[in-house]
């Protein structure tokens, strides 16, 4: 290990990432599905509570890891278990156990069959995910990053809908597909390197052509998962198939996993390959941006334009990183943790229109606003961040981003911004229908405005789209030291 | 120097705390049951008034400051801070950000007391001052922004604010179109104003004024060469979609759907003045470069005109008003782009803003009146006629509104339009032909809505039964007219304000300039008498020149082809995406590499016949011809 640990010895990143484990033993017991809803919510709001500190004794001044554990797993083939966070990392863990509890609030209703199953499958993905944030040994790494994939596919494949075996099947095929190619790269750096220690193959200068092909094997696996464009046909087929709370997790944590891997490993593992291969990825991103844009004005099912928004949004993610500065990649992160927030927000109302109406076609569920004046007021805010709107967290996120690839290629961003206008344009519409809807929108006066679970759901997101899009420094204040040293690694 | 900074944030609140007040407590509720219908009813108007005037009082304490002597405002927080790029929340303080904060708060004033009466029994009246307040907030906010990215911001926040605005009357789907198209069409010029904001960063290193200002002073050289054009006319984007100069002043017409007093405020003092104030407030940039400020007057000179034209030919009394604000804000734009830095600066564009900001919200206030006579039913001038008998006093305010707006001797817009042709008689001929013959149209269409909405006969049964409007609506008429009036002399304080001591009678309008300005204004109103004081029951223009009057009916065709342009182009690249998602990627990447892979297993399922001889046969072939390389070998 390179560094000390010098925050203190207790374990806080073992005990958040074990104990949604031990609450789905726990739930496994629970008879009675109230009580079930009620346990899974308590213990993923606890672990969510228990997160905070990480933020508040992080130690903004070092980039190194901290929160550090290590201990031998298999000695053998040099395996170990170790963990720690830092400034690109850190907020990812804490944005995976805010959502979490949000998850269960949002599946409350829409969840009537196999409840318990659920709720384990919540629970078993809450630890993948904070493990693959949280590991540092890559055989670790990969375990997580593995688990993560088996209850996301039941997600889809057990409480999905009419074509739910298809979209999980093709999500699973997918990232497994990456998944093979990450574990070659893993495996060929370990003969390099002898070890399976994360921060010990940073910065080694391997061989270019080496570098180019490891590069090439990440590269594919984590544009999977991001997606890029041209792999990004999944996404639309699982999202539309998943529960409410799967495409939740789906776009606020698991797309993130491929632009974390951007960053964790693919910059500082192989910097001479990054250079190599930054222009045609930053091609790639402008092209994910217009196009997702587009294609997501061409859509009348509510869940597929939020997902092609999703591919635009993540383009800008990919662009900030391949910027390789300062601005670009701070922009990037808070990209992610934006794209969290708003995309989660914006699933989580496609789910309480689809449980109201059971549609989510756009002509169907128009002109709610009248009945439904919170809900629309939650749509219209929601929407604006997801066009980047000034005085919400996408503006900065976005803003950083240009600038950040403005000083790398102009005409990269010059083709990047009209994205902005089309964002205006799908986001527009989608709000228009829905909030106010056409002169021949069905009658909608049956419905009910949202509940108090439904607004208590919505509530901390809308908290933090404020939040980060008016006082965005705390948010990218714990990145500087570590986006620094990755700066300086990948020179 | 005096800190003012605490000054500046009540501005700022006054109008955003309505907003949050309204929406929290203006509503039924147990708390306050005996209450609730006042509260339902008018407690919105009251608190947004109450403090509104708030703000205008604080902003008249900061105009004193100003005038006292150096005042100075402190960054309140920092708002970015990444690698190179440093935001800070900083404001502006000088005359021109009182000033113009002086006009948007009384012109806002005015209307929003007008509002009361116009909005009388509108059932969500709470929601349209809550908004009017918030869109009054982002005004200011763009007025004091002492950076481009805080400028960006509240620029954005005033497109929300007057797209929620515009389409305040939702259930109609023109009004929620005009607010979606506003909203876009403002986007699309936003779009040119981030890249400008990027490539002054990239050129200067900051985006604070301040900063930018010292850095050109300090570095000549590397700004000289026309550096600064692109950076310069990419921010010009910004300010022709938000102050609607040709070719993004399409939105401007439709966002009539929204009420009379919304059309006031965003086409008088606020919305379309934000971006020739942008303008100014960035002005050391303009000037740098002279090619952009060639562009820049040509756009705003050629805007004036064509919209004047199209503008005669117009029958709804808002959309005319409308076209004539498109026309004056290009001679504000012109201005801008002629103006002379070592004189007087942007002086002449922003006296003009400030005339223009109290005629034409008398204008649009005095229309709105004329449409509560007709009960809001007829905005069609051929449908009126004969008001005057009526209501004398809203014809006498709209009479001033329309005499200032064409430069009649002695009101306020006859010095600030003077000030701008005589600028543009020294500076472009080309230019201040075109700007006369503007003007000369400009007299013809506001003498022809006159004489046809307002004198001669009734022209319908409803013109004929109309009444005079109430004082809610007549005061704030009388109290712009005033201002319409007196707003462009010396000791009224604006053109004094705006250049300090110099005063703005240094300006170069000559007499021959003074004679020409008149001949149009004589010429135009001659035409319209000779066409219009007959009292024609149709447009004599419509029945003698088809054509003409067809080509200005349909504004050119610039609707049209933007539709057009629209629906093939954009709405044909994203069927295009949506097929090759479908077809290609998916279609045959996707299940192209499925179907290859099956094949594969089909051919090698041929060979798992679970037949035992067949087994044995190929385990008897395999051995025979390894035998065979082991030995042959």
């Amino acid at each position: 290990m390179t560094v000390p640990n010098h925050n203190d010895s207790f374990p806080i990143l073992s005990v958040l990432i074990f104990s949604p484990l031990a609450a789905a033993v726990v739930t496994a017991a629970i008879r009675s599905e109230n009580l079930l809803r009620w346990w899974t919510l308590l213990a993923t709001t606890a672990i969510a509570l228990f997160s905070l500190p990480l933020y508040g004794r992080f130690d903004c001044t070092t980039a190194d890891f901290q929160f550090v554990e290590h201990a031998s797993w298999i000695p053998a083939l040099k395996i170990n278990y170790s963990l720690g966070v830092d400034g690109i990392s850190l907020l990812l863990v804490l944005l995976t156990t805010l959502i979490m509890p949000l998850c269960v609030l949002c599946s409350w209703r829409y969840i009537q069959t196999r409840a318990k199953e659920f709720m384990i499958c919540l629970l078993i993905m809450e630890t993948a995910m904070i493990g693959v944030f949280c590991a540092l040994d890559f055989i670790l790494f990969f375990v997580f990053w593995e688990a993560m994939l088996i209850p996301m596919a039941l997600l889809i494949g057990i409480w999905g809908g009419p074509r739910r075996i298809y979209a999980s099947l093709k999500f699973f095929i997918y990232t497994m597909s990456g998944s093979v190619l990450l574990l070659v790269a893993i495996i060929a750096l370990h003969l390099k390197v002898g070890s399976f220690s994360i921060p010990d193959m940073m910065g080694r200068g391997f061989a270019p052509e080496f570098q180019c092909w490891i590069f090439l094997a990440f590269f594919i696996s984590f544009a999977i998962k991001v997606p890029m464009f041209p792999f990004h046909t999944w996404l639309p087929a699982a999202h539309v198939e998943a529960p409410t709370a799967g495409s939740v997790l789906l776009a606020s944590i698991l797309l993130k996993m491929g632009t974390y891997g951007f960053l964790r490993f693919s910059l500082p593992i192989t910097p001479h390959a990054t250079h190599v291969f930054m222009p045609y990825i930053l091609c790639l991103s402008v092209v994910a941006i217009l196009y997702g844009g587009l294609t997501a004005l061409a859509q009348n099912d509510l869940k597929k334009l939020v997902a092609y928004s999703s591919v635009s949004h993540m383009g800008f993610a990919t662009l900030g990183i391949f910027a390789l500065n300062m601005a670009g990649v701070e922009g990037a992160i808070l990209q992610m943790i934006n794209h969290g927030v708003t995309t989660g927000a914006l699933f989580i109302i496609v789910g309480i229109i689809y449980e109201r109406l059971h549609t989510r076609d756009l002509g169907e569920a128009a002109g709610l606003g009248k009945y439904m004046p919170v809900f629309a007021m939650f749509v219209g805010v929601f929407s604006l961040s997801s066009l980047a709107f000034p005085g919400t967290n996408s503006f900065i996120g976005e803003f950083l981003v240009l600038c950040g690839g403005f000083a790398v290629s102009k005409t990269m961003v010059v083709c990047a911004v009209p994205g902005v206008v089309i964002a205006a344009a799908y986001m527009l519409r989608m709000l228009q229908k829905v909030a106010w809807g056409g002169a021949n929108n069905p009658d909608q006066s049956h419905l009910t405005d949202l509940n108090v679970r439904e607004i208590l759901t919505l509530t901390p997101l809308l908290v933090f789209v404020f939040w980060i899009g008016l006082q965005p420094q705390p948010f990218t204040r714990v990145m500087h030291a570590s986006v620094q040293r990755l700066l300086e690694q990948v020179k | 120097m005096d800190d003012v900074t605490g000054l500046l944030w009540r501005i700022l609140a006054g109008p955003l705390c309505a907003a949050v007040v309204i929406v929290l407590i203006c509503r039924r509720s147990p708390f306050y049951a005996d209450f609730s219908p006042v509260m339902e009813r008018s407690a919105g108007a009251v608190i947004a008034i109450a403090f509104l005037l708030g703000s205008t009082w604080f902003a008249w304490m900061a105009l004193d400051a100003v005038k006292t002597g150096n005042v100075t405002t402190s960054p309140t927080y920092r708002f970015i801070d990444v690698g190179d790029l440093e935001v800070n929340v900083n404001w502006s303080l000088d005359r021109l950000s009182v000033m113009m904060a002086m006009i948007v708060c009384v012109v806002s004033l005015c209307i929003f007391v007008y509002s009361v009466g116009y909005m009388h029994g509108d059932p969500g009246i709470n929601r349209f001052f809550a908004k009017l307040s918030f869109f009054v907030f982002s005004m200011l906010g763009i007025v004091f922004s002492g950076n481009l990215v805080m400028m960006f911001v509240f620029w954005e926040l005033v497109g929300v604010s007057s797209y929620l605005l515009i389409g305040y009357w939702y259930q109609r789907p023109a009004a929620a179109e005009a607010g979606k198209k506003a909203f876009i069409v403002n986007r699309i010029g936003d779009f040119g104003f981030l890249l400008g904001i990027l490539l002054v960063w990239n050129v200067t290193g900051s985006v604070d004024f301040t900063d930018i200002r010292n850095y050109l002073k300090a570095h000549p050289a590397e700004v000289s060469g026309g550096v600064l054009t692109i950076p310069a006319l990419l921010i010009f984007c910004g300010a022709v979609g938000k102050s609607a100069q040709l070719p993004l002043h399409v939105w401007l017409p439709d966002a009539m759907e929204g009420p009379t007093p919304v059309s006031a405020l965003i086409h008088a003092a606020t919305m379309v003045a934000a971006g020739v104030y942008m303008l100014c407030r960035v002005s050391f940039l303009v000037f740098a470069s002279p090619a952009a400020m060639d562009v820049i007057a040509w756009i705003g000179g050629l805007t004036a005109l064509l919209s004047a034209v199209i503008a005669c030919q117009q029958n709804d009394i808002k959309r005319i008003l409308a076209y004539s604000t498109l026309s004056q804000l290009g001679y504000m734009v012109m201005a801008v782009g002629l103006s002379v830095p070592q004189v007087n600066g942007y002086m002449p564009a922003m006296f003009h803003l400030s005339t223009h900001a109290f005629f034409k919200s008398l204008l649009f206030l005095s229309a709105g009146s004329v449409i509560i006579a007709f009960h809001h039913a007829e905005q069609d001038i051929w449908k009126m006629g004969g008001l005057w008998k009526k209501m004398p006093i809203t014809t006498a305010c709209f009479t001033v509104g329309l005499l200032a707006l064409t430069g009649f001797p002695g009101l306020s817009g006859f010095f600030s339009k003077e000030t701008i042709l005589g600028l543009a008689r020294e500076r472009n001929e080309d230019l201040f032909t075109l700007a006369t013959v503007t003007a000369g149209f400009t007299s013809f269409y506001m003498f022809r809505a006159l004489f046809v909405a307002f004198l001669g006969q009734p022209r319908s049964e409803a013109a004929g039964k109309v009444k005079e409007s109430p004082w809610v609506v007549l005061g704030p008429l009388v109290a712009l007219a005033i201002l319409s009036v007196i707003g462009g002399y010396t000791w009224m304080g604006i053109p004094g304000w705006l250049v300090g001591d110099k005063g703005l009678s240094e300006a170069p309008a000559g007499t021959n300039v003074l004679l020409l300005a008149m001949l149009a204004f004589v010429m135009g109103l001659a035409l319209a008498v000779v066409f219009y004081l007959c009292g024609p029951a149709e447009d004599p223009v419509k029945t003698k020149f088809p054509f003409l009057h067809r080509i200005l009916w349909n504004k050119f065709g610039f609707d049209e082809f933007y539709l057009a342009l629209v629906k093939y182009v954009q709405g044909g690249l994203a069927a295009l995406c949506e097929l090759v998602d479908r077809w290609v990627i998916a279609g045959a990447g996707v299940r192209g590499t499925a179907g290859v892979a099956q094949t594969l297993g089909k051919m090698l399922q041929l060979f798992q016949t679970g037949g035992l001889q067949t087994y044995a046969f190929l385990f008897a072939a395999g051995l025979v011809i390894i035998l065979y390389y082991v030995v042959t070998q």
